[in-house]
C-alpha cells in the first residue's frame, strides 16, 4: 500500500525530469484518402482514373504520399501514365502546409520523368483547397501546377465539389511532346453522396484542354486537344 | 442495498432494456428524509462508509441495443456512487483489471497531491493487475466526481459521483436526494473517436451551412447582406455551427446510464423538496437543464454552498456539479430534460409521483450559429449582430488594443435593444484599468512571457496551432452563452452566484497569470497560449501566494478549464467570488479567478473536454514553497 507522505520541495524538483508528466510524446495518426476513383468514358474506350493520398505523422510534421494517373481499360488495357510523389509534410501557418519532395511519372512508353517539388498546400480564404507545386526536373525542365477544389452542401450529405487544375511548363519536352508555357486546363465537377463520411460515390463531368505549343504539338502527331467526359466513381478514406 | 446492488454485480449494463418495467422498486414510500434516493433507477449502486474498494475492469455496455465494450467500476455504468462524511478519513482500495495503466482522480477534492489520481504527476498510474490505496482526509463536503485519468479511460465509462455528508446539519435540508449524472455514450471506441477527429475535424458536425441556407438569406436579408455577413467566416475559414467536436452523431447522452428510450426515474411526493445534484460526467458535452414546468432553485455548484437563485435553465459545463432544489407541488410528472450545447441530442429522465406517469419531452431547439460575440469581436450578449456594422474592426488595432480602449468602446452604439439582459455587468474587467497587480514573468516559462496587457497576443500564438485570436474579448459572465440568450425564462450565469457566506478568501492577489485558451479546429489542435502542453514548462506558484488566473478564450469553443488541488474563487466583481473547481469560459469571453496555492505539490490543470486535454491544452502547476522557487530561479 502507498501511503501519502509530506512533500519536500527538494523531492518535488528530483522528481521532475524523471518523472514525465501525462504523455508528452506526441501520437502519430495517418489517414488514406482515394478522392477520386472513377470511370470516364473516353473517346479511345473506358478509362479508369484515380487521385489518391496519404499522410502519416503528427500535427505539424508529417510523412505525404500521393499518386494519380489514368488507364484504358478497352482492348486489354493500357496505363496511360501515372505520376507518384513523396514529400515531407509541414505545417507553417494555421491553415498551409509546406510540402518538400519528390515526383515521379511512369510512362510505359517513354521515359519517365524524376521531378524535386517545391509546394504549398491548404486552404485558402473562402474555403478553396489549394495545391500550388513547382517542379524542378533534369536538364532545366520545370513545371508549376496549381490547383484548386471547393465544396458546396447541397445537404449535409449532397456535396457538390467543382475542381480546377492548371499545368504550365518552363521549357518544352521534345522527348514527351509538350511544350512550354500553359499546358493544360482541367476542370471537373463532381457530386458526391456521403453514405458515411468516410464512403460516398460520386458521379460528374470532366473536362480537359490543352493550350500553346503543347496543344499545336498533339494537333501535329494527330491527337486530339479537348476531351469531355463523363465520369462515375466513388470517394474513400480511412 | 437493494435493486443497485443487482446492477452493480451484473456483467453488462443495459440502457435501452431497462425500461419503465424495471421502476418503482426499492423503497417509495420508505425513504426517509435525507437519505441519498436509491429508488430511482441510478444504474449506480450507492456505497457509502469510510472503506472502499473498487475494481476497474472491461465489460459489456449496451446502451443502443448493441453491445460494446466499455470499462466500468464494480461493473456498473455510471460508476457506484461513494458516499463520505466531512471529516472523515476515507480509504480506497483501486484495482486495476484492465489490460493499461489506470487512474482514479478525485474530483474537486482538496487532499494530497499524491493522492489526487493524475498519473505522471501525483503518482505512476495503476498498473495493470495492481491495487492502489488512496488514503486522505475529507475536509469539504458536496457533490463531486470521479473519474479515470488515463488516456481516454472516462469516456469509456469509468466515472461516478462522490456525495460527501456535511460534518454539520445541512442548511437546506429535503425530504429526497437524487444524484443526476449526465453523461455521452459512444458506441465507437474513444481511441477512433480522436483519430477521426484529427483526421477531420468536423466529422461528427451535421450542421454545416448548406446553398440552401445562402439562398434563404439572400431572400431574407439580401444577396449584398449575405455577402457581407459570409464575408467574414469565408475569409477566417470557420464554421459558424462548430459547437461540439463531438456530437449527437456518435454519441447518446445518459442519465444516471440511462439512454433518453430507458428514461431514468426519480419519484417524489407532491409538497416535497428534492434535491438534485448534476454532475455533468461526460467527456465532450455541455448540457443546457431545464424541467418544463418547474423552477430549480440552485443551492450549490461544484460542491460549494451559493447563496440560492432560482432559475429555470442552466447550461452545466464537462465536470460542474450543480445542486438544485425542486419542489413540485401537483401530483403530475416532470421531465428533466438536458439537451446538448449543438442540439444534436439530448439526455432525459422523469421526476414523477407515480412510476406509471411521465411527461411530455420537449423539442429540441434549432442548433445554435456561432456569431461575432462568440468570434471575440467585443459583441455583448444578445446583441443584435446586425446593429455592429457600424464597429469598423478592420479599423481597430487588436493586437495593442488595451483595457482603456475597451472601456471607450461606447457600447450604447451598439443596439442595445436586443439586449435581455439589462443587468449585464462589466465588473470582471475592473482590475484591468489601473494595474495594481503584476503580471507574472518567468525568463524560461514562454506562458509567462512579459505583456503589457491581458488580452495581448503573445508571439507563441502566433503559429500554425491558433487558427484564431480574440480582438476584444469581453466579461460575459452574465451571459447564459450560445443558444440561451433569447430565452423568455431566467438563464442561471454564474454572474447570478455568489459563494455562500460571502468571499471565502482574500480578493487581493499578489500576482496575475494570464493563459489564453487557444486552437487550430481544423487541424484539431489545442493549447493554452498556443503552447501544447508536450512544448510547455510548469507553472510555478509559490506556496501560500494567492494568485489570479485571466483567462482569454481565443477559441469558438466553450472550454471548461479545471485546477486540480486548488480553489477557483471566480471573480464576480462588487467584491463577489464564486467558489469552484471547473470553470467554463465560452467563446470571446476574458474572465479570471484567484487561487490560494495552499497546497504543494504537482497539480493538473486543463480544458476538461477530454480530446482537447488529450490535444495539449493541459498544463502542469507546481505549487512550490518560496526557497524552492528562488533555488529554482538561481
Amino acid at each position: 500500500m502507498k501511503q501519502a507522505h509530506p512533500i519536500t520541495a527538494a523531492a518535488l524538483l528530483a522528481l521532475s525530469p524523471l518523472v514525465q508528466a501525462m504523455d508528452k510524446h506526441e501520437p502519430a495518426f495517418s489517414r488514406v484518402i482515394v478522392d477520386e476513383f472513377e470511370t470516364r468514358d473516353a473517346d479511345e474506350g473506358t478509362v479508369a482514373a484515380w487521385e489518391a493520398a496519404a499522410w502519416y505523422g503528427g500535427d505539424l510534421n508529417k510523412l505525404y504520399l500521393s499518386t494519380e494517373g489514368e488507364r484504358l481499360m478497352d482492348n486489354g488495357g493500357e496505363t496511360e501514365g501515372f505520376e507518384t510523389r513523396v514529400a515531407w509534410n509541414r505545417a507553417f501557418a494555421p491553415f498551409w502546409d509546406w510540402q518538400l519532395g519528390a515526383r515521379r511519372d511512369w510512362q510505359p512508353d517513354d521515359p519517365n520523368r524524376d521531378w524535386a517539388s517545391l509546394g504549398v498546400q491548404g486552404v485558402a480564404p473562402y474555403r478553396f483547397e489549394t495545391d500550388v507545386n513547382l517542379f524542378i526536373g533534369e536538364d532545366g525542365l520545370t513545371q508549376l501546377r496549381l490547383e484548386t477544389e471547393y465544396e458546396l452542401l447541397f445537404t449535409q450529405k449532397l456535396i457538390l465539389v467543382p475542381a480546377l487544375e492548371m499545368n504550365l511548363a518552363g521549357k518544352a519536352d521534345d522527348e514527351l511532346n509538350t511544350g512550354d508555357g500553359l499546358m493544360n486546363l482541367e476542370a471537373g465537377l463532381r457530386l458526391r453522396y456521403e453514405v458515411r463520411r468516410e464512403f460516398a460515390p460520386y458521379i460528374g463531368v470532366n473536362w480537359e484542354r490543352q493550350f500553346g505549343d503543347t496543344a499545336s504539338r498533339t494537333r501535329d502527331a494527330g491527337g486530339e486537344v479537348e476531351e469531355t467526359t463523363l465520369v462515375a466513381g466513388v470517394r474513400l478514406w480511412f | 442495498m437493494t435493486s443497485s446492488a443487482v446492477i452493480g454485480r451484473r456483467r453488462f449494463v443495459q440502457g435501452l432494456a431497462l425500461g419503465a418495467g424495471a421502476l418503482g422498486i426499492g423503497g417509495f414510500g420508505l425513504s426517509p428524509a435525507r437519505l441519498l434516493a436509491d429508488q430511482g433507477q441510478t444504474g449506480a449502486p450507492i456505497l457509502s462508509g469510510n472503506t472502499f474498494n473498487l475494481a476497474i475492469g472491461g465489460a459489456d455496455v449496451n446502451i443502443t441495443g448493441k453491445k460494446r465494450p466499455g470499462m466500468l467500476v464494480n461493473g456498473s455504468l455510471p460508476a457506484p456512487t461513494l458516499r463520505w462524511r466531512e471529516g472523515d478519513t476515507v480509504t480506497l482500495n483501486v484495482t486495476n483489471y484492465l489490460p493499461a495503466t489506470s487512474s482514479i482522480h478525485w474530483h474537486g477534492l482538496l487532499l494530497p497531491f499524491q493522492m489526487d489520481g493524475v498519473p505522471g504527476l501525483s503518482f505512476d498510474g495503476i498498473a495493470p493487475g495492481e491495487t492502489f490505496t488512496y488514503r486522505f482526509p475529507i475536509k469539504q463536503n458536496g457533490t463531486y466526481w470521479y473519474h479515470s485519468h488515463s488516456r481516454f479511460q472516462e469516456q469509456s465509462g469509468v466515472y461516478g459521483a462522490i456525495v460527501i455528508d456535511p460534518a454539520e446539519a445541512d442548511p437546506e435540508p429535503v425530504d429526497r436526494d437524487y444524484v443526476m449524472v449526465l453523461s455521452d455514450w459512444s458506441d465507437e471506441k474513444p481511441e477512433q473517436i480522436y483519430a477521426t477527429l484529427k483526421k477531420l475535424s468536423h466529422y461528427y458536425n451535421f450542421n454545416e451551412r448548406t446553398i440552401f441556407d445562402t439562398l434563404r438569406d439572400f431572400r431574407e436579408k439580401g444577396v449584398v447582406q449575405t455577402l457581407k455577413d459570409r464575408h467574414m467566416w469565408n475569409t477566417m475559414r470557420m464554421s459558424q455551427s462548430d459547437l461540439a467536436d463531438v456530437t449527437g452523431y456518435t454519441y447518446t447522452y445518459l442519465l444516471n446510464g440511462r439512454s433518453p428510450n430507458a428514461n431514468w426515474t426519480g419519484l417524489f411526493k407532491p409538497g416535497e423538496r428534492v434535491k438534485l445534484r448534476f454532475v455533468n460526467a461526460s467527456a465532450m458535452t455541455f448540457f443546457d437543464i431545464r424541467i418544463p414546468g418547474l423552477d430549480m432553485t440552485v443551492v450549490a455548484m461544484d460542491g460549494q454552498p451559493v447563496k440560492p437563485v432560482r432559475f429555470h435553465e442552466c447550461r452545466l459545463g464537462v465536470a460542474e456539479t450543480i445542486d438544485v432544489i425542486v419542489t413540485p407541488e401537483k401530483k403530475q410528472a416532470f421531465t428533466v430534460f438536458a439537451q446538448s450545447i449543438d442540439r444534436s441530442g439530448f439526455a432525459r429522465g422523469t421526476l414523477t409521483p407515480d412510476p406509471a406517469m411521465s411527461a411530455a419531452v420537449p423539442e429540441m431547439d434549432p442548433p445554435p450559429l456561432l456569431g461575432h460575440t462568440e468570434m471575440g469581436m467585443g459583441g455583448m450578449a444578445g446583441m443584435n449582430h446586425g446593429d455592429m456594422e457600424g464597429m469598423n474592426h478592420g479599423a481597430m488595432d487588436h493586437g495593442k488594443m488595451d483595457h482603456g480602449a475597451m472601456k471607450g468602446m461606447q457600447h450604447d452604439d451598439m443596439g442595445h435593444g436586443g439586449m435581455k439582459h439589462a443587468g449585464m455587468q462589466h465588473k470582471g474587467m475592473q482590475h484591468d484599468g489601473d494595474h495594481k497587480v503584476p503580471f507574472a514573468f518567468v525568463a524560461d516559462n514562454p506562458d509567462l512571457a512579459p505583456r503589457t496587457s491581458a488580452v495581448q497576443h503573445l508571439d507563441s500564438e502566433y503559429g500554425p496551432g491558433v487558427d484564431m485570436r480574440a480582438m476584444a474579448p469581453a466579461a460575459m459572465l452574465d451571459d447564459p452563452g450560445i443558444g440561451l440568450r433569447e430565452r423568455d425564462w431566467k438563464v442561471l450565469t454564474y454572474a447570478d452566484m455568489e459563494t455562500a457566506g460571502g468571499p471565502p478568501d482574500s480578493l487581493t492577489p499578489d500576482r496575475e497569470i494570464v493563459l489564453h485558451l487557444t486552437g487550430n479546429m481544423s487541424r484539431y489542435m489545442w493549447s493554452f497560449n498556443g503552447i501544447k502542453f508536450a512544448d510547455s514548462v510548469p507553472l510555478e506558484l509559490h506556496h501560500g501566494e494567492r494568485a489570479r488566473i485571466t483567462l482569454v478564450n481565443d477559441t469558438m469553443m466553450t472550454h471548461p478549464i479545471h485546477l486540480h488541488g486548488l480553489w477557483s474563487d471566480l471573480e464576480l466583481g462588487d467584491g463577489r467570488l464564486l467558489r469552484k473547481h471547473t470553470i467554463t469560459v465560452k467563446p470571446g469571453e476574458k474572465l479570471s479567478y484567484l487561487v490560494r496555492a495552499d497546497a504543494t505539490g504537482r497539480w493538473a490543470y486543463h480544458c476538461h473536454l477530454l480530446y482537447h486535454m488529450e490535444a495539449g491544452m493541459f498544463r502542469e502547476v507546481r505549487v512550490v514553497d518560496n526557497a524552492t522557487a528562488k533555488e529554482a530561479r538561481s
